[in-house]
């Protein structure tokens, strides 16, 4: 612990370094303001400020706002404070510095697509996982290999595609109610009387309680989760999904989107994003082995274990777009459901094969599944999901 | 000593032993004055430090329980509405009528304050614990903000209500639901995971005085031992004291003694049929000879 990061002669002071501290934590995704700044300060005077571990635990409480922040804060503690930081500083600064060219235009130019293709040999992450069941038959089978090629997202998105598939998730998200709610609003044909309003009229009428309002529970929006299939066997529909995914993140501030193939990645924020295009690569980015095999299971497990646990409640729907071709045992796959359905959500199968005829659930993942859905249902274009809005109202 | 590390001995004389995070995130938010968020699993003792703080600053604990659908009646305030109606009544017989009645039926004699309206309202500043968060409505959190960033309550009929003191709020949650950035960045912030080793025997030695050392330590080695296994559900302190609490109540000092203890003891920490099934005897004596 003797690193110490020797500030320059010219430094303006200790607060001008805390403050660029709290610009460092900013840098790495911590969401801090001034007023933050003002609390790291202030808090420093309540602590020894000379100590290092004092300090380090005052600005983590004052500083980090969930779990993962808190996790990795003594690690940029000691890269701001302890001289480590530097080299990381730079990788910011190189990519600030790139950022325009990708949001000043809106045409796919070829430059672009040579520097997504160039990342081909990007190091390996998963390779353990890709050598696990690969089978070479030549037809739609689930594949367990990952596929490292990088797919340019773009190719196969188009910001009008996402305004299109926007309309469709919108009427979607408002067709899915919750009528669960504890608390009631005031409305004519309610069942229950409203006391506080029953008492205000009746003090017109000598406390003779004349009239009874009524109330009632109202309903309200669900939480959607939207869980993408982007496998080998999926890549037919993956335009239309990837569409319809962005188009529901856009409608529905609350809604929550996963892409899978042998991984689970979260997409809500990438989707979140205000340039479309942007979007788009960040997407792209995140998307690494699209087009590959099929871990449903050991996804969905995944999935239950951990970001179930933090946005799965009983007031969501869990929205899985999939065609249920596994490379994991279907028991697996089963269980994964089982333990997502127990915090209380709804789980939705929408199958593109289904809409082919004289189709049966024959995929052995498929059938496991089968006793957790709430709804089994086709889905392979726009049309036939946008048809689906009479019978989402009814879940 | 400095002041945060007598904040925690101050809790450890009431027996609650915090990690160095907790001890500092607390001590930070009572002297910014602002209100402490805490996150963990269930059974870390997020509830408990609550209490414990309001016993260590010799203060009153006034606990909001969220749940699901959790309305300004429950939370801030009600109206009394039989004794406003007998009021109504009453005043017409008198031959009272209009402003003068409704002046008196909407005092504050009739009005029923509920914990947060409770809380501003005390003489000296109390501990407000606002118990899993996660599960009120994203609209109520709204609200708390408002109230926990101006620490004032607004009653239509009486106006605005303004803090007498300032509680020290305490906010837990299990993480059923992503709190709102707003909400977090009001806050001071910790996670609270499960004790390590050496602190979780502090905690059995403050909660159980007279217990055994020997025992004391094969019980939180089991205990650490068994959170490592797949469960549903962890065991948490409070489980691991209950399982002490049930050994010493049978009498026995060694966890290897009696295999029909241990398996009738597990009930204190295995609480799903899933969990019971996972574990059965002889992985529970495995765990508890390598705990010896």
């Amino acid at each position: 612990m003797t690193k110490i990061t020797r500030f320059s002669g010219r430094d303006p002071g200790a607060s001008a370094r805390v403050s660029g501290f709290v610009g460092h934590l900013r840098d790495h995704g911590f969401p801090l303001g001034v007023r933050e700044t003002e609390a790291a300060l202030e808090s420093l005077g309540h602590v020894a400020a000379a100590d290092p571990f004092e300090v380090c635990l005052a600005l983590k409480a004052v500083c980090s706002g969930n779990h993962e922040d808190f996790d990795k804060f003594d690690i940029l503690f000691d890269s701001y404070w302890r001289n480590q930081g530097r080299v990381r500083n730079k990788i910011v600064k190189t990519n600030k510095s790139a950022a325009p060219k990708y949001s000043r235009t809106s045409q796919e130019d070829s430059t672009q697509q040579t520097n997504a293709a160039g990342n081909i040999s990007s190091p390996d992450t998963g390779g353990g996982l890709g050598e696990v069941a690969s089978e070479g038959e030549g037809r739609l089978v689930a594949s367990g290999v990952q596929n490292l090629m990088k797919k340019d997202l773009r190719e196969l998105l188009s910001p009008q595609d996402i305004a299109a598939a926007e309309v469709v998730a919108r009427r979607l998200a408002d067709a899915i109610r919750d009528r669960r709610s504890r608390r009631r609003h005031a409305a004519i044909k309610g069942d229950q009387i409203d006391f506080r309003k029953v008492v205000r009229k009746s003090l017109s009428t000598g406390g003779e309680p004349i009239r009874l309002p009524r109330r009632r529970r109202p309903e309200r929006p669900v939480h959607l989760v939207a869980l993408c299939d982007v496998s080998g066997s999926m890549t037919v529909y993956a335009r239309l999904f990837l569409a319809f995914l962005s188009g529901l993140i856009r409608a529905d501030a609350t809604a929550d989107a996963y892409l899978f193939h042998t991984r689970l990645v979260r997409i809500t924020q990438a989707l979140r994003d205000d340039d479309p295009l942007r979007s788009l690569n960040r997407l792209t980015l995140l998307a690494d082995g699209f087009g590959g095999g099929s871990k449903i299971g050991a996804t969905f497990d995944q999935f239950g274990k951990t970001y179930a646990r933090r946005f799965v409640s009983g007031r969501s729907v869990v929205l899985i777009l999939s065609d249920g071709y596994d490379t994991d045992a279907p028991e697996l796959l089963g269980s994964a459901l089982k333990v997502i359905k127990k915090r209380g959500c709804k789980i939705i199968w929408l199958n593109p094969l289904k809409g082919w005829k004289g189709y049966e659930p024959v995929a052995r993942g498929m059938a496991a599944a089968l006793p957790y859905l709430d709804m089994f249902a086709a889905a392979n274009t726009l049309e036939s999901l946008a048809a689906l809005e009479p019978e989402l109202a009814g879940i | 000593m400095s002041d945060w590390k007598s904040l925690a001995s101050q809790l450890a004389e009431q027996g609650y032993i915090a990690s160095p995070d907790l001890a500092m995130a607390l001590h930070i938010s009572l002297k910014l004055g602002r209100p402490l968020l805490l996150e963990g699993a269930a059974g870390v003792g997020k509830t408990e430090i609550a209490r414990t703080l309001a016993n260590a600053l010799d203060t009153r604990l006034i606990r909001l329980q969220c749940y699901e659908g959790l309305d300004a009646a429950h939370a801030i305030y009600e109206w009394n509405y039989q004794r406003q109606l007998l009021a109504i009544r009453a005043s017409a017989e008198d031959g009272k009528t209009g402003p003068d009645v409704e002046k008196r039926i909407f005092s504050e004699e009739f009005l029923l304050e509920r914990p947060l309206l409770q809380a501003i309202r005390q003489d000296t500043s109390p501990v407000l614990l606002i118990d899993e968060i996660d599960r009120a409505d994203q609209e109520f959190e709204a609200y708390l903000l408002e109230v926990l960033s101006d620490f004032q309550i607004t009653v239509p009929e009486l106006g605005t209500l303004t803090a007498t003191s300032r509680p020290y709020v305490v906010l837990t949650s299990n993480g059923t639901r992503d709190l709102s950035d707003a909400l977090r960045r009001r806050c001071i912030y910790s996670y609270v995971e499960y004790p390590d080793r050496a602190t979780e025997l502090a905690i059995l030695a403050a909660r159980c005085p007279d217990i055994d050392e020997r025992l004391a330590a094969q019980i939180v080695g089991f205990v650490q031992s068994l959170r490592r296994e797949e469960l549903e559900k962890v065991p948490g302190v409070a489980e691991m004291l209950d399982f002490a609490a049930a050994l010493t109540g049978l009498g026995i000092n060694d966890l290897n003694d009696d295999p029909e203890i241990l398996r009738a003891s597990l009930v204190t920490l295995l609480k799903t049929q899933a969990d019971r099934a996972n574990v059965p005897l002889e992985v529970a004596q495995r765990l508890a000879g390598k705990a010896a």
